[in-house]
């Protein structure tokens, strides 16, 4: 389908009638589901844009104060990136009609999943611990925003990752869960793409994106 | 000119519908069929009858404010902390929980599936949650009015710092109006994305056989748009609202610069105030066609069936939608002009302003031209239309004015604002609400609504609106200020100021009785209106054509419907009636002598 071609037609002609005609009712190849998943993606990744511009404004403006870097998210964006393996695994098995591929891939992406929810948790602890309020500094009262946000949309995914769970172990027949854990796995890979986006955002190399950010607006 | 031949391709080759039908929610109890329901019909009245009564609230703020404005010192009960309160939530329900709920979520609902031929919306189960979390927002709004120290009165754009500083209503410490309004809003806003999933993949992949996206309804196409467009504004308030709850709530500075608040130095800083308004009319500008494109696309529809006449300009109407939809994005700092900015961004935003009145303009001349030479019925749709026309171009040319940055500073927070955008986004779209609930109730009910009790809800609407909101421009001209409880003893205002206040006040109550009226004929004719039947405006959309009247539950019957041309095949020249429904095949179409015209389609070349 291409959109600006179709909105070029005339409608009312003859020809173009019986054009139209064979019109079979699909507009898109893929199925509803797919589509409406990525239509969400649009909006969350509208979401995520105006935090991070919001972001860039404050970075170039007096005060502002780098996070500090740690190992811990580094080690969480490694449990991230091995969830979406993990529910790739479940995708691939899924298709393979492999049942217990598709429980391995979904138990371990739901549980890296929760890894990586932790490890969120233990960076805003050692932020605090370091004297990053939230009120105080305002790299840290974004970090706990853009990572709530973030956090927030990958617990809406832990539920229907549930629904698919359990569907797999009460044993429906694997083309009847194909498309959840498909729409699981995508949705993963969109999370883990929007999280190293912010990663970058967060924590560019020695908190140089601000001058970067500066010399660029002068 | 219409030409009616059709030759060769005239055969009906389009079998009967192979669409794969979906596997329908069948309730068995009352309670899943009327209450936690899954038919797109019945979320559809259950937002729109709880957008009205929410509606009807925001309609008694504004004559509670109104009295206030009209004759000042004469209302104990309403304190310069009320008018705030009235003025805020006034502003916000009907922008958000009445005018978008009710075109998207009411409107969007009911009209999508039956107008593209589908069964119910792709995902019913997120409609049925969509309806219930709006219901939430509505009711954690509603909960300020119980919470110590009433709800916000920050206006209803809410700007930082002042919405949470403690000199504001709802924001004093312990108080609670403000955060229930920032967590309604975020609230709305997931209820929002539900619903609007739902739409945007129901129409691209929903559509029956044969209702290719160029055969679909103008009413369809400015719902479309308007939800992508809600889709994609709607995150920057949750942000703006979001961030705002957390500068209220945990301290931090987002949105607040160091202040001295009653000489004590408050522990914000650093935080920009601006931001905030960029993100709020990032998302307030859309919102304004959010509200104009489904009312723009449902006059297009009333206007074409009861003047008999297909649109004028079908395509490049679809084309202004979109352009529209496009162009909302980039105009939004011309709310901004007295904020202060660089000038260049000025210019940019006054020139993108002016360009968006290109489409706009463009579908009031094809509106125009499709009356012109019509058969024209002044039925009340069509006489509710006709009046949105001159309204909305009467907001129109004002909104010329505003966008302008060196006319929009001096006229900037006088009444002239207010008066402008209750013309064209407030009474205007309102119209269109009217007119289409005339236009579908028979289609809803199978009764129409009462034309007596009708006729008088559209004049004095109408005139009243005029009575209202034109001397409302004039005191804005000399300079009466838009938020004051009172003017008081000002040297610049003439006393006649005051009034024409108190006329307008006067006005406005006429108004909002005859809106009683309006609903009191909504309730009379469920029972007592005339029977309609299934088309009573002889209409050739496909929601017209179900096989019953309210239609059932899965729309269509055994089989979906096949289209075979677009919606607008009124008075085409040999056919004997004068509208051919959408689902009648070229080779059905009677002809005006009687005989079996098999060729007839209209074609212009």
């Amino acid at each position: 389908m291409n959109f600006f071609h179709d909105i070029t037609r005339k409608p009312w002609t003859a020809s173009q009638g019986a054009l139209d005609d064979l019109h079979d009712a699909a507009a898109m190849s893929q199925p509803a589901p797919k589509l409406g998943l990525k239509v969400f993606f649009a909006v969350v990744t509208v979401l995520f844009a105006l935090l991070s511009v919001a972001y860039a404004e404050r970075m170039v403006a007096a005060g502002w104060r780098p996070l500090p870097e740690t190992w811990l998210m580094w080690l969480n964006v490694g449990s991230l990136v091995l969830c979406s393996v993990a529910f790739q695994w479940a995708r691939v098995s899924a298709r393979r009609e492999e049942v217990d591929g598709v429980k391995g891939g979904l138990a371990a992406g739901g549980a890296l999943t929760l890894v990586f929810l932790l490890g969120q948790l233990l960076a805003w602890q050692q932020l605090n611990a370091s004297n990053f309020y939230t009120g105080t500094s305002p790299a840290n009262s974004f970090f706990f925003l853009i990572t709530g946000l973030h956090g927030l949309h990958l617990v809406g995914g832990l539920v229907a990752w549930a629904v698919a769970s359990l569907k797999v172990w009460r044993g429906v027949p694997l083309p009847k869960v194909r498309m959840i854990v498909e729409l699981c796995t995508i949705y993963w890979h969109f999370l883990l793409v929007v999280w190293l986006a912010l990663f970058g955002l967060l924590f560019f190399p020695g908190g140089s994106l601000p001058v970067i950010c500066r010399a660029f607006v002068s | 000119m219409a030409d009616v031949t059709r030759t060769d391709v005239d055969i009906d080759y389009v079998p009967p519908a192979e669409v794969e039908d979906i596997e329908m929610h069948h309730p068995k109890s009352f309670i899943g069929k009327y209450v936690w329901s899954q038919d797109h019909k019945v979320i559809a009245i259950q937002y729109s009858g709880t957008a009205l009564a929410i509606g009807m609230v925001a309609l008694v703020l504004s004559w509670l404010m109104r009295l206030q404005l009209g004759f000042p010192e004469t209302f104990s009960f309403i304190d310069p902390v009320d008018y705030y309160q009235f003025v805020t939530m006034h502003g916000m329900i009907m922008v958000i929980y009445l005018l978008t709920a009710l075109f998207l979520g009411g409107f969007g609902n009911y009209l999508i599936p039956l107008m593209v031929g589908a069964r119910d919306m792709v995902f019913p189960y997120l409609n049925m949650l969509s309806y219930w979390v709006y219901l939430v927002a509505v009711l954690v709004l509603v909960a300020s009015w119980f919470v110590p120290g009433g709800p916000t009165g920050a206006g209803w754009t809410l700007y930082p710092p002042q919405a949470i500083l403690s000199g504001t209503p709802g924001a004093a410490e312990g108080e609670w109006g403000i955060n229930l309004m920032l967590i309604s809003l975020a609230i709305f806003i997931v209820a929002f994305t539900m619903g609007g999933l739902n739409y945007v993949t129901t129409v691209l992949q929903a559509r029956t056989r044969g209702m290719t996206l160029m055969r679909m309804p103008l009413t369809v196409w400015g719902i479309f748009t308007a939800t992508v467009l809600g889709l994609l504004a709607f995150p920057a308030l949750f942000v703006g609202a979001v961030m705002m709850a957390f500068d209220r709530l945990l301290g931090t500075s987002f949105f607040m610069p160091a202040i001295v608040e009653f000489g004590q130095q408050l522990e914000y800083g650093g935080g920009s105030p601006i931001l905030f308004q960029h993100l709020f009319w990032f998302f307030g500008h859309p919102e304004v066609y959010i509200v104009a494109l489904p009312a723009f696309g449902i006059v297009s529809d009333l206007i074409s069936t009861h003047a008999r006449k297909n649109i004028f300009g079908y395509r490049m109407m679809v084309w202004a939608i979109v352009a529209i939809g496009g162009l909302s994005f980039i105009v939004w700092a011309h709310h901004m002009y007295v904020s202060g900015m660089n000038p260049w961004f000025g210019f940019f935003f006054a020139t993108t302003t002016l360009i968006i009145a290109v489409p706009t303009a463009l579908k009031v001349y094809n509106w125009v031209l499709t009356l012109w030479k019509g058969n024209i019925h002044l039925t009340l749709p069509m006489l509710f239309a006709i009046g949105f026309m001159v309204t909305f171009v009467n907001g129109g040319i004002t909104g010329l004015f505003l966008g302008n940055a060196v006319i929009d500073v001096p006229l900037s927070d006088t009444m002239f604002v207010v008066a402008h955008f209750h013309m064209v986004m407030g009474v205007a779209p309102i119209l269109v609400i009217f007119g289409a609930i005339y236009h579908w109730y028979p289609k809803m009910t199978g009764r129409m609504l009462e034309p007596i009790m009708g006729h008088f809800h559209f004049w004095v609407t109408f005139l009243g609106s005029y009575l209202i909101y034109f001397p409302m421009h004039y005191l804005g001209f000399v300079g009466v200020p838009r938020r004051y409880y009172e003017i008081g003893e000002t040297l610049f205002i003439p006393d006649s100021a005051q009034g024409l206040n108190a006329f307008i006040s006067v006005m406005a109550l006429i108004v909002g009785f005859a809106q009683l009226v309006f609903l009191y004929n909504l309730v009379w004719s469920l029972t007592k209106g005339k029977e309609a039947g299934g088309n009573p405006w002889k209409a050739t959309s496909l929601e017209w054509q179900t096989p019953q009247t309210p239609p059932e539950h899965g729309n269509w019957g055994p089989s979906l419907p096949v289209v075979y041309r677009w919606a607008y095949d009124y008075s085409v020249p040999g056919a004997k009636d004068d509208y051919t429904p959408q689902t009648v095949a070229p080779s059905k179409v009677e002809a005006e002598d009687g005989g079996g015209a098999s060729s007839i389609r209209a074609e212009k070349t």
